[in-house]
């Protein structure tokens, strides 16, 4: 019998974010997702809105990317993770990019700081050989 | 090119999203109301957004670049409707719209922005103060 449970991928999918409009088939699709997985209605907009602030990023700052969203299962425990990649240069000074209220975009500089706080687990990886990837989950 | 209608109730101007905002589409709200308000000489804007599912940092700063922009025309601004997981959602992601007048429901933005426009209760006098 097996004590610790194994994270299982039961589900993946990849979407590309290059224009405007892949930002809104992002959250629609994050939404039908966590919709179908019986996710609250909380934590349905919460994760939403932070796919919708990292897509954003890589967007505006990595010249757009992809996101793959997966959900998992680890034993009766359900989550999503979503990994947003892009290509573009990098951040230069991740815990600078960390704080509130950081831009180089004219923006609120709440997109990587805000969506920390909305997901469970966030992890970055940034160079400018291989772009920016972020990756957030959300436990239900 | 699809936009947001703005309609016209005396010197008020209504606006209700309920479509998915795409940022150009949110700017071209931002743009158009900006215009129509200068045009009517309108007095109160009020923005329905009971049909937004998320409010997202960007959406945010628009709402209340919308409510700078009429200020500064000499128009209040409200939003109303926002729903509860988006209120929750939008403080926890940072944002607490400082600068944007909310009220519950359509009905009492209404209120809200009459009373501004006749100076009752003395709302939308105190930015004159001294």
């Amino acid at each position: 019998m097996r004590t610790v449970s194994e994270q299982i991928i039961t589900r993946s999918e990849v979407l590309p974010i290059r224009t405007q409009i892949d930002l809104v088939h992002v959250r629609q699709r994050v939404r039908t997702w966590l919709s179908e997985e019986r996710f609250t209605l909380i934590d349905q907009t919460k994760i939403v809105t932070a796919a919708s602030e990292l897509a954003r990023n890589a967007l505006e700052h990595g010249g757009g990317g992809e996101m793959e969203m997966s959900l998992l299962a680890v034993g009766a425990r359900k989550g999503i993770r979503l990994k947003f990649s892009d290509h573009g240069p990098g951040i230069a000074d991740i815990s600078k990019a960390m704080k509130d209220g950081y831009t180089t975009a004219g923006g609120m500089g709440l997109g990587l700081s805000g969506s920390r706080r909305l997901m469970s687990e966030f992890e970055i990886q940034s160079s400018p050989e291989s772009g920016t990837v972020v990756t957030v989950t959300r436990w239900k | 090119m699809e936009r947001i209608p703005i309609l016209r109730i005396g010197t008020l101007l209504l606006v209700t999203i309920q479509v998915d905002l795409y940022d150009d589409l949110a700017l071209r709200l931002q743009d158009d109301l900006s215009n129509r308000i200068a045009e009517l000489e309108a007095t109160g804007v009020l923005i329905d957004i009971s049909g937004l599912e998320i409010v997202d940092s960007f959406i945010g700063r628009t709402l209340a670049n919308i409510a700078a922009i009429a200020r500064v025309l000499d128009a209040e601004t409200v939003v109303v409707g926002m729903q509860p997981a988006v209120a929750i959602t939008l403080v926890e992601l940072g944002m607490s719209l400082p600068g944007i007048r909310t009220a519950l429901n359509v009905d009492l933005g209404m209120e809200y922005l009459r009373q501004a426009a006749t100076g009752e209760n003395g709302v939308g006098t105190d930015h004159y103060a001294e």
